[in-house]
């Protein structure tokens, strides 16, 4: 019996396919075929995405750099105890000082200035740079004269440039202004026509091809191809005009004081738990603007081009 | 099939696949050279005095060895380049350009790179939707509308780039070895796709590849160019009716023919 049945079976299994292929034959059966094929093909060789659950993702991003935080805490705090330097104040010495900055309410006013003035430099140079960048990538001429310019500022340490700006503008926002923009624009510049220079051809080609050519061009395919650089460009100019306003801050006497001014009061007064605290803040508003600004912007540019999965998550 | 009653004339016949010379040309070149470089000592001649004619509707596939200037000469017909002398007609417009890349945008999800397309071609925004979605069914990609380029495979790309290409309203496709870097499960499909497409859409294509199979597979007319300079060095009409495949012993004897004249091409080089 059961030597028939799978010789009945092989047999069926044998016959099936001309029938098949008869029921199915002729013109619209083959294109439903090659249908199912295009289907069958597309299913197959789309990437397969994962995504892990979000409670998990967050604790996964925010681990490592709190456990850094931690590292660091004992190991100053261990300093301390151990009494490795006479001048190291402990963690909390500088925690008090913060705290007592804030209760005689003069934290938030430095912060506050500090954040003003980059945010307003910051704003500033990327209306300068980001057109120049491009304007550069346009004008070949003006390429080789301003280019090589333009990186050699880029490289000047802005304590340079400060005694130039005081002596130029006096002790006044103008003259911090002036060394946050010669800080931040050149790198912006240099970034956004790197960014332009790194476009695949092949994409303005197709472009063009399209009749974007001039402004539509810039518009529907220049920019948007560039972004990503302009981004990584933008976060560049906003660390360089940081770091050149505490420098200028440190260094000019304006009539509103920023962090950087007290980071020169503690230097003055050989307060090493003053000048640790204002370290702490220059230090966490700058973690604090790249990670709730810069990051998720670039993840999202990165992202939707397919390109954020090895830096993402 | 009115006009063929209001016709008094008789109107030459559009059916038969010889009959191309007969029929108003959707591209034409005349003696096109085109020369790169400036001065008289590294001048290179990459095309000499090309003479081709696509008829309206026409499938024409150009074969090739490496150097035979074939980017050049469909940048040429697509006006993104000149000619150094002789003429190149297109009469209806901008011609669509497909390339071996999809080169879509990745910014933009598949929809929106057709429906950039179709505002480049001054379509009105409230007909763009409607007029993508429509050409992504054509290409038998229905949701693939909000779809980013990067969770789209290597031929499904290739069916939103053709789309694209579509959606810019020309007759005239140039196509630069759209399938070269596709497997070859994906390109057997896609030929049947273009073929297809070319059919409903009554398009004109010129369609580049090193691939002589591909060439009789697709095309009604192969030609064949020698390489530096670019020469027209032969050309075929292709006979054998449509639907083919590529494994066809028609399509695998012909291009076995035309291989042999592509290997000489390539011999003669070696003599230099």
């Amino acid at each position: 019996m059961p030597a028939t049945d799978t010789e009945d079976s092989r047999r069926g299994a044998r016959h099936e396919p001309p029938g098949r292929g008869t029921g199915g034959g002729g013109a619209p059966g083959s294109t439903d075929d090659s249908d199912e094929m295009a289907s069958g093909l597309d299913a197959l060789e789309s990437p397969v995405s994962a995504t892990a659950a979000t409670s998990r993702r967050v604790l996964a991003k925010a681990a490592p750099p709190l456990a850094a935080v931690a590292l660091v805490l004992a190991l100053w705090q261990t300093a301390y105890a151990l009494n490795w330097s006479a001048s190291l104040p402990s963690p909390a010495a500088v925690w008090g000082e913060l705290a007592g900055a804030w209760s005689d309410g003069t934290l938030l006013p430095a912060l506050g200035h500090s954040l003003l003035r980059c945010l307003a430099g910051f704003a500033a140079s990327a209306a300068v740079g980001v057109p120049l960048g491009l304007l550069l990538t346009r004008v070949a001429p003006l390429r080789t004269v301003l280019g090589p310019i333009l990186s050699a500022v880029q490289s000047l340490p802005a304590a340079a440039l400060v005694p130039v700006a005081v002596i130029a503008l006096g002790n006044s926002e103008g003259a911090v202004y002036a060394v946050v923009l010669l800080g931040a624009v050149p790198s912006i510049a240099v970034g956004v026509t790197a960014a332009v220079d790194r476009i695949p051809p092949l994409l303005l080609r197709a472009g063009r091809s399209m009749g974007a050519g001039g402004l539509r061009g810039a518009v529907h395919v220049l920019v948007p191809a560039a972004l990503p650089g302009f981004v990584t460009a933008l976060r560049q100019g906003w660390t360089f005009g940081w770091r050149a306003l505490m420098t200028a801050e440190l260094i000019t006497a304006t009539p509103l004081p920023g962090i950087g001014r007290m980071l020169d009061a503690g230097r003055q007064g050989g307060e090493l738990s003053l000048v640790l605290a204002s370290v702490v803040l220059i230090l966490a508003v700058g973690v604090l603007v790249e990670s709730a600004l810069f990051s998720p912007v670039e993840r999202r540019v990165l992202h939707s081009r397919g390109l954020a999965s090895a830096t993402g998550r | 099939m009115s006009t063929e009653l209001a016709t008094p004339a008789p109107a030459p016949s559009v059916t038969g696949a010889g009959a191309g010379q007969a029929r108003p040309y959707a591209v034409r070149l005349d003696h096109v050279s085109k020369s790169f470089g400036s001065s008289p000592g590294n001048r290179q001649q990459v095309l000499d005095g090309i003479d081709l004619t696509a008829a309206a509707g026409e499938f024409v596939c150009l074969l090739g060895a490496s150097g035979c200037g074939k980017s050049t000469l469909l940048n040429l017909v697509a006006g993104l380049d000149h000619p150094t002398s002789g003429e190149v007609r297109v009469p209806h417009g901008r011609p669509a350009l497909m390339f071996q890349d999809h080169a879509l945008f990745p910014w933009l999800s598949a929809g929106r790179n057709v429906e950039l397309a179709l505002k480049l071609a001054g379509v009105p925004k409230s007909e763009r939707r409607g007029r993508a979605e429509e050409l992504l069914r054509l290409v038998r990609l229905p949701d693939a509308y909000g779809k980013r380029v990067h969770q789209l495979s290597g031929g499904m790309r290739q069916r939103v780039a053709l789309a694209r290409s579509l959606a810019q309203g020309s007759r005239v496709l140039l196509m630069d070895e759209p399938f070269a870097a596709l497997d070859a499960i994906t390109r057997d499909l896609l030929h049947e796709e273009l073929t297809r497409v070319w059919r409903e859409r009554e398009l004109t294509v010129l369609f580049v590849t090193h691939n002589v199979r591909e060439a009789v597979r697709l095309g009604q007319r192969v030609v064949l160019l020698s390489s530096r300079p670019g020469r027209v060095a032969r050309e075929w009409d292709v006979d054998i009716p449509y639907p083919r495949r590529i494994e066809d012993s028609e399509v695998t004897s012909l291009a076995r023919e035309i291989t042999g004249h592509l290997h000489e091409e390539i011999v003669r080089h070696a003599r230099h």
